[in-house]
C-alpha cells in the first residue's frame, strides 16, 4: 500500500515506439487542470522525451526530469530503482502539493516491467503497428501490468492488424485486468486513460 | 561478508547508470579495444582510483569532519559534470544503504567516496581497509563493464584485464588503509586530466549511453 501522504505514482512501459511519451502528454492534457502533475522519463541515450514533453507545452517544464538509464532502461525501472527514485523523490520535495507522477521508462523489451517499489500502479503501452500478434505472445508487461493500452488503433486498416484479435488474445492473458483500446491521433486527450488514471487516484 | 553485500555489482545503488569516464573515452576513440581498455583501468586505478580510496578509508577511519573531508573529495574533483555524478552516486548509496542496512541516522548528500567510507562505519565488521577496497574495486569495475557493452568486447577478456589489475588494487587500498586517520593535508591527490576533459565533452554530447 502507498503511505496517504505522498502522490500516487504511475509507469508507463512498453516497447520503443509505442506511444508511451504521446500517451504521457495526453494525460498532461487530460488532468492537468484538475491534479498537480509531475513526470519523470527514462530515455536511452538522449534526453528526447523530457525534451519533447517540454517543447509540447503540456506541463511546466520545471515538473518534467529525464533520469539516464546507461543501457539498460528495464535495469533502472526494475531492479535497481535508485536513480528513478531519487528523481521522483526530488519531484516531490520540490511540488509539495502534487497529486500524480508519471514515470515513462525507456523503450525496452515485453519483459520490462516496473518494480512497486518505484510506482503504485503500472501501464504497459502496445500498439497496433507492432503486429496482432503481441498479445498473445504475453510477457509480464502484456500479462501483470495494472493497464494494458493498446495504442495507434487509427492504424489498424493500414497494417492488416486485427484489433479483434488484439482485444481477444489480451483478454486470455490478462483475465479480469483491463484493457483500453484508443488512437491519440484521433484522441489526444486519451479518455479511457485518463479515467482509470483517475479511479487510481480515488482509491 | 558485509563486504560483499556492499560491492556486488547487483547492490541496487544506481551505478549501472555510469560508465566511469569509458564512454567520453570510447567516443573521443581513445579506448577501441582491450589494450587501450586495459591502460585507460590502469591510469584510473592509480588516479582517481587512488584519491576515492583514499577518500573513503578516511571517512570509514572516523577520524575527520565529514563536511571538511567532503570539501576536500570536491575539491579533487575539477570537472563539474563529475562532481554532480559522484554526489549523484553519494547520494543514491546513502539512500540505499539507509534502506537496505536499516540504518537511518546516515547522511544523505556525500560525495561517493565519502559515502563509501561512512556506509562502511555503519556497517558492522567494516572498516577503512574494507571502504578503500571497496572503492579501488569500483574504481575499475564499473568501467570494465560498460567498456563490455560499448565495445561488444570479449567479456572474458575485459575482466582479464580487471584480474590483472588486483595486486595493484590491493596496493593502493592498502596504502590508503595506513594513511587514514593521518591530517587530511596528506590525502593524495593524483589527477587525470583527460577524465575531466572527457567527462565534460560527454555531459555536453546529445547521444550517450550512460549517464556520466
Ligand atoms: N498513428 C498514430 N501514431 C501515434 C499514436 N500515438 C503515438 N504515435 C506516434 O508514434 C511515434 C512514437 O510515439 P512515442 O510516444 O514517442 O513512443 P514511445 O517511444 O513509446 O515514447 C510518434 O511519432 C507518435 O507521434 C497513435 O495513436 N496513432
Ligand atoms: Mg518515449
Amino acid at each position: 500500500m502507498r503511505p496517504d501522504d505522498r502522490p500516487v505514482r504511475i509507469g508507463i512501459g512498453g516497447p520503443v515506439g509505442s506511444g508511451k511519451t504521446a500517451l504521457v502528454a495526453a494525460l498532461c492534457r487530460a488532468l492537468g487542470a484538475e491534479l498537480e502533475l509531475a513526470v519523470v522519463t527514462n530515455d536511452i541515450y538522449t534526453d528526447e522525451d523530457a525534451e519533447f514533453l517540454k517543447r509540447a507545452g503540456v506541463l511546466d517544464p520545471a515538473r518534467i526530469t529525464a533520469v539516464q538509464t546507461g543501457c539498460c532502461p528495464h535495469t533502472a525501472i526494475r531492479d535497481d530503482i535508485s536513480a528513478n527514485l531519487a528523481a521522483v523523490e526530488d519531484l516531490e520535495a520540490r511540488w509539495k502539493a502534487l497529486d500524480l507522477v508519471l514515470v515513462e521508462s525507456g523503450g525496452d523489451n515485453l519483459t520490462a516491467t516496473f518494480s512497486y517499489g518505484l510506482v503504485d500502479h503500472q501501464v504497459f503501452v502496445l500498439d497496433v503497428a507492432g503486429g496482432d500478434k503481441v498479445p498473445r505472445k504475453g510477457g509480464p508487461g502484456v500479462t501483470n501490468a495494472d493497464l494494458l493500452v493498446i495504442n495507434k488503433t487509427d492504424l489498424a486498416p493500414l497494417v492488416g492488424a486485427d484489433l479483434g484479435v488484439m482485444a481477444g488474445d489480451a483478454a486470455v492473458k490478462r483475465g479480469e485486468r483491463p484493457v483500453i483500446l484508443c488512437s491519440l491521433v484521433d484522441d489526444p486527450g486519451a479518455a479511457d486513460v485518463a479515467g482509470w488514471v483517475r479511479a487510481q487516484l480515488a482509491r | 561478508m558485509n563486504l560483499l553485500l556492499l560491492t556486488d555489482g547487483r547492490f541496487p545503488a544506481g551505478g549501472h547508470a555510469h560508465s566511469g569516464g569509458i564512454e567520453a573515452a570510447v567516443m573521443a576513440g581513445r579506448v577501441t579495444g582491450v589494450d587501450t581498455l586495459a591502460v585507460f583501468l590502469a591510469g584510473r586505478l592509480t588516479t582517481a582510483g587512488r584519491v576515492a580510496a583514499a577518500l573513503a578509508a578516511a571517512a570509514a577511519s572516523g577520524a575527520h569532519d565529514l563536511v571538511e573531508l567532503d570539501a576536500e573529495a570536491a575539491a579533487r574533483i575539477p570537472s563539474p559534470a563529475l562532481r554532480a555524478a559522484s554526489r549523484t552516486l553519494g547520494r543514491q548509496l546513502l539512500r540505499t544503504a539507509r534502506s537496505v542496512l536499516d540504518a537511518a541516522d546516515l547522511p544523505d548528500d556525500l560525495h561517493h567516496p565519502v559515502a563509501m567510507g561512512v556506509v562502511c562505519a555503519a556497517t558492522s565488521g567494516l572498516g577503512p581497509a574494507d571502504a578503500a577496497r571497496w572503492a579501488a574495486y569500483d574504481a575499475i569495475s564499473g568501467p570494465a563493464s560498460a567498456a563490455v557493452r560499448l565495445l561488444g568486447l570479449d567479456p572474458f577478456r575485459a575482466w582479464g584485464v580487471v584480474a590483472a589489475l588486483m595486486p595493484e588494487a590491493d596496493a593502493i587500498a592498502a596504502g590508503a588503509a595506513a594513511g587514514a586517520a593521518r591530517p587530511l593535508t596528506h590525502l593524495p591527490s593524483c589527477s587525470a586530466p583527460l577524465l575531466d576533459i572527457g567527462a565534460e565533452h560527454h555531459a555536453a554530447s546529445e547521444v550517450r549511453l550512460f549517464a556520466s
